[in-house]
């Protein structure tokens, strides 16, 4: 208080550089502290809460001269803000510069701008956005995931032909569709691409971290094939689409190699293997959105 | 008829309301509708309830009307109340309904297996006994065999569909 005084007196208005004098007078007390208080008090630092509690409604305890005490205003004073003198003698950023110049007779130099007022002005006050303005590509909308979802958790699948299955979710891919496995030895689901929206997350999860997704698995590599050149007439045209899907041998090893380090995981939790093989449905007195999934 | 009195001391589970599923004494009584109540134990201040929202338990305390809560406190203490409380099976089975709500789909499953296996055992009991019945006849023996063989396989099974949701809770 005393240290705080003498400088306090000398110019009672500025604030930060007295604290900050003050700080160096006492090095005891704390002097990151003291200086980020100082500076900070411009704004309120903390807000504390109302020092004056409430008798009965629009009448506190203290009185007037009370709070002045109790929330240290005598120390807490406020300069009044620059006056248009002070404002004027501010430094102000150079706003022309003198520039030699050759020739006879010129005079040696010009006084120069150095920001020049605009040389053309568009007649319309915004320029006016195309049709298109804010429709992004599919290819660059934002993809959102579910915070209950996170990579190891077991998923519920509620459409398509595996519907009510129980399910891993490795990695959400980049157009937004969740990759999700079985395992296939567990379930028959293999890897598979999963909509987010059609998906119970449950809060049962697996510790997936240490496996290793190849990185190959990409939404192309999950894309539909279709033939697009029917070079035969109408009749034949049906015969050469893929009407039934093959396995590719590629598929088949990617599956071992990602399934093979999911199952060692999952037999570290007991019945997690069976609970993965059983699938989910409601039955009478069974109501979604009274379950903890 | 009736067994549980409100009477000064008595310990009250309240049951709906802002402190719903707390325990309180009740210190005095202030009309026909309210009573003066304390739950220092219980986190409840000492505050005016009105009877409505009390269910009375089976727990007395000593402690003379509009005792101050230090008073209410040493006698809840003394008596050990919230261990006697957590023993009854009124707070078991409100237990039981609130770890039955929490339960994450996993754990249903477990449930699901462990009273599987259970019934199963039970069923296998009850089928041998049955087969012993119909094969020597009636005789007085048997009722008291089937009795004390299901005791025990119930017990087991019991132990392990509670150990089983016990499990889970604190896993979670």
């Amino acid at each position: 208080m005393a240290g705080e005084k003498a400088p306090g007196e000398k110019k009672p208005g500025e604030k930060a550089p007295s604290k900050k004098k003050t700080s160096e007078k006492k090095p005891a007390e704390q002097k990151p502290g003291q200086k980020e208080g100082g500076e900070k008090k411009k704004k309120i630092k903390k807000h504390h809460a109302s020092r004056n509690p409430v008798l009965a409604r629009g009448i506190g305890r203290y009185s007037r001269s009370a709070m002045y005490a109790r929330k240290a205003l005598y120390k807490r004073k406020y300069t009044a803000p620059e006056t248009k003198i002070e404002k004027k003698k501010k430094e102000k950023p150079r706003a022309t510069i003198t520039k030699p110049v050759g020739g006879d007779k010129n005079g040696g130099s010009r006084v120069v701008k150095i920001r020049k007022m605009p040389r053309y002005y568009p007649t319309e006050d915004v320029p006016r956005k195309l049709l298109s303005h804010g429709k992004k590509p599919f290819c660059q909308h934002k993809r959102r995931l579910r915070a209950s979802i996170t990579p190891g958790t077991v998923l519920i699948l509620l459409t398509g032909r595996h519907r009510g299955k129980r399910v891993i979710f490795l990695k959400q891919l980049d157009t937004g569709l969740l990759l999700v496995t079985g395992p296939l030895v567990i379930n028959r689901v293999p890897l598979r691409r999963a909509h987010q929206k059609f998906v119970i997350a449950t809060s049962t999860k697996l510790d997936i971290s240490g496996v290793k997704i190849p990185k190959h698995l990409t939404d192309a590599y999950f894309k539909k094939k279709r033939l697009r050149k029917p070079k035969h007439q109408e009749g034949e045209i049906f015969d050469t689409e893929k009407e039934k899907y093959e396995i590719t041998e590629q598929r088949k090893t990617d599956q071992k190699a990602v399934d093979s380090q999911i199952l060692a995981q999952i037999k570290k939790v007991p019945q997690l293997r069976g609970y993965l093989r059983s699938t989910f449905s409601l039955s009478n007195g069974v109501y979604p959105h009274k379950l903890v999934f | 008829v009736f067994k549980r009195f409100v009477e000064i001391g008595r310990v009250a589970f309240i049951s709906f309301g802002p402190h719903a599923g707390k325990l309180v004494a009740i210190v005095d009584v202030i009309d026909q509708n309210r009573a003066l109540v304390d739950g220092p134990c219980s986190g409840v201040r000492r505050q005016a309830m009105p009877f409505k929202c009390m269910q009375l338990t089976d727990f007395v305390l000593k402690f003379p009307h509009s005792a101050r809560q230090k008073c209410v406190r040493l006698a809840w203490e003394k008596e050990n109340i919230n261990e006697k409380w957590a023993a009854t099976r009124w707070a078991k089975k409100i237990e039981a309904r609130e770890k039955k709500a929490k339960m994450t789909d996993f754990d249903r499953y477990k449930v699901m297996k462990a009273k599987k296996m259970r019934n199963r055992i039970i069923k296998h009991e009850m089928k041998k006994l049955q087969k012993m019945a119909s094969k020597k006849g009636k005789k007085p023996e048997k009722p008291e065999k089937s009795e004390k063989s299901e005791k025990p396989a119930k017990a087991q099974k019991s132990e392990k569909v509670q150990k089983a949701q016990k499990a889970q809770k604190p896993q979670k």
